[in-house]
């Protein structure tokens, strides 16, 4: 590329042009489904937001500008919900790495039953994310667990309380989406090389310091990688919260406040700037990982 | 030896940790409904029983979010392999403009929150009249599986040593027997995998199918499972809900177990190494 730029004018071949052509055809249809799927609809939201409109009052529909805004932001739901999102996802996505990375490693030492671990593994990565809700909140149901018979907490309501209710939220979260974090960590962990390893092993570094001074920062783009989806994808949590209780006892989430708004309430201004907001959180993410820590984001997009 | 000990120790509590939920789900779908009372419910069931699953599939409920669900999810699944095995080839084999703007698009789609789609898609959906259909569906999975698809089946697509179709033709084959003969069987590993997991994405959605559906003309079984009632009123839902979940939980079992080696080789080269 930077020969390209020193040199007058480069006469671009036929084949050239006709790989840049047929290159453009290839891609067309997913830029065409990706752009159209999104952008529109994100653009109508935009354009929505700015309406005081509720479905079942088509005719009060009226311009009130940045005023939705205004009063989500002063909103106790809303503060509420982005607390409840953002607790949630501080918790699981700091326990996931740590177990994922304890996961990771044993699939890379391990020498018998190699396979059958990597198929148990697996489960929990390709189960129905509703379905590991159900299972989680029928254990700890009063009605049909048997958390509470095991732990001899007899009558003990856990979808009763917010923090609780967090709890089991989190711990089926945990359980279904860790597989995947250590399954991302094991594809940076293999390219730690392992002479360094003994390089440090004959230096006497102890198993802590080798895995703090070698493994750890030789891994650190794939554990930035894993970061970032794993706090995207926890921020964006609404299955375990619908499923276990619903939004009830200050359980709601911001994605689950989106979809309240917009399709059970059909208040679709006021779920528009919602859905807005939403959208400018997860920006907001994005940017502060790849800016603010340094997130190498060529080696997921595939740049070569 | 002895540390090599340790590791198969670990190994199987990992084991347990991905299987025991598995475990309870099965109990509680071979439980009678007269198993699930405010009182001291156990782990297993008292008597078991295969009951919950005839009445699950005795409900149209049930049975018309599965066809929704097996129809809808394989849809989408060939729809976005085919639209990204485009993409792919363009993306491992040509240099052309356009090339890091469809992966940046990509990877934005990836993180893109879906719920902040819902009120959109919703009111559009019901003005082109796609509201409640499978097409309603099909497009949002479509569109949402992409960047998985593309991403895996390009870091597939490179490993595949394309000279070999040359080789193939300097040898007297011709274009369509070089493609045929070489390269398929080549890319085929590659758009198999990216069709599992693209499968399990869709097969996994609640989201949108709880905001685009209203009947069972399109609802899929995660959306089915929240409406799900016992055989009466005065029955507990709870095991026919989880005799319902070991069905829908069956073809992700048998895929893993049949190509636990793909998926992995699939997870760990399409999202982190290019």
């Amino acid at each position: 590329m930077s020969t390209a730029t020193k040199e007058p004018k480069v006469v671009v071949s036929e084949r050239v042009k006709g790989e840049r052509r047929l290159g453009l055809w290839l891609t067309a249809p997913s830029f065409v489904v990706m752009i159209l799927v999104t952008a529109y609809p994100l653009a109508y939201a935009v354009v929505l937001s700015l309406f005081n409109y509720r479905l079942t009052d088509p005719g009060g529909r009226e311009f009130v500008g940045l005023n939705n805004y205004w009063v989500i932001l002063r909103d106790a739901v809303w503060w509420n919900d982005f607390m409840t999102t953002l607790i949630i996802t501080v918790v699981t996505v700091a326990i996931e790495l740590v177990i994922g990375f304890m996961f990771a490693y044993v699939m890379l030492r391990i020498i018998r039953g190699r396979g059958p671990l990597r198929t148990a593994i697996l489960i929990p990565y390709g189960i129905v994310t509703v379905v590991s809700a159900f299972i989680w909140r029928y254990a700890f149901a009063l009605d049909s667990g048997f958390v509470n018979q095991w732990f001899g907490l007899t009558d003990f309501n856990w979808f009763g309380d917010r923090w609780s209710a967090l709890f089991v939220i989190c711990l089926s979260e945990i359980w279904k989406t860790t597989p995947f974090i250590s399954l991302l960590l094991l594809a940076g962990l293999v390219q730690v090389p392992e002479d360094m390893q003994e390089a440090a092993k004959v230096d006497g570094a102890t198993a802590w310091q080798r895995l703090v001074k070698v493994t750890l920062p030789n891994m650190k783009a794939a554990i930035m990688v894993a970061l970032l989806f794993r706090t995207l994808d926890a921020w964006r949590i609404f299955d375990n919260p619908f499923v276990m209780t619903r939004g009830a006892n200050n359980t709601e989430t911001i994605s689950f406040l989106a979809y309240r708004q917009n399709v059970t309430l059909v208040n679709l201004g006021m779920g528009s700037a919602i859905s807005v907001v939403l959208f400018l959180s997860v920006v907001a993410i994005a940017w502060v990982f790849v800016k603010g820590f340094k997130t190498d984001l060529s080696q997921v997009r595939g740049d070569s | 030896m002895k540390t090599s000990r340790w590791w198969t120790v670990a190994g199987v509590v990992i084991v347990a940790y991905s299987l025991f939920p598995l475990v309870w789900m099965l109990s509680l779908s071979m439980k009678p409904p007269s198993d699930i009372v405010s009182g001291e419910p156990q782990f297993l069931p008292t008597t078991w029983t295969f009951d919950n699953f005839k009445e699950v599939f005795s409900q149209s409920l049930f049975t018309r979010a599965l066809i929704n669900s097996i129809g809808i999810s394989l849809i989408a699944t060939l729809l976005a392999v085919i639209v990204a095995m485009f993409a792919a080839y363009a993306i491992a084999r040509l240099e052309f403009r356009g090339k890091r703007l469809l992966l940046s698009l990509a990877l934005a789609i990836a993180m893109f929150p879906q719920a902040a789609l819902v009120g959109p898609l919703f009111n559009m959906w019901r003005g082109i009249g796609i509201y409640d259909t499978w097409l309603g569906l099909i497009i949002p999975y479509l569109t949402f599986a992409l960047p998985l698809s593309i991403w895996t089946m390009s870091a597939f697509f490179r490993q595949i040593p394309w000279e070999m179709e040359q080789a193939a033709q300097v040898d007297g084959a011709t274009a369509w027997q070089a493609f045929r003969k070489v390269i398929v069987p080549l890319a085929a590993p590659g758009v198999f995998t990216t069709a599992i997991l693209t499968f399990f994405f869709c097969w996994n959605d609640f989201l949108f199918a709880i905001s685009l559906t209203s009947t069972d003309a399109a609802r899929t079984v995660p959306a089915a499972l929240a409406f799900f009632q016992g055989a009466s009123q005065f029955e507990s839902p709870v095991p026919y809900i989880m005799a319902a979940a070991v069905v829908v939980t069956i073809p992700v079992v048998i895929l893993v177990l049949a190509f636990q080696r793909r998926i992995v080789a699939g997870l760990t080269s399409g999202a982190v190494k290019g």
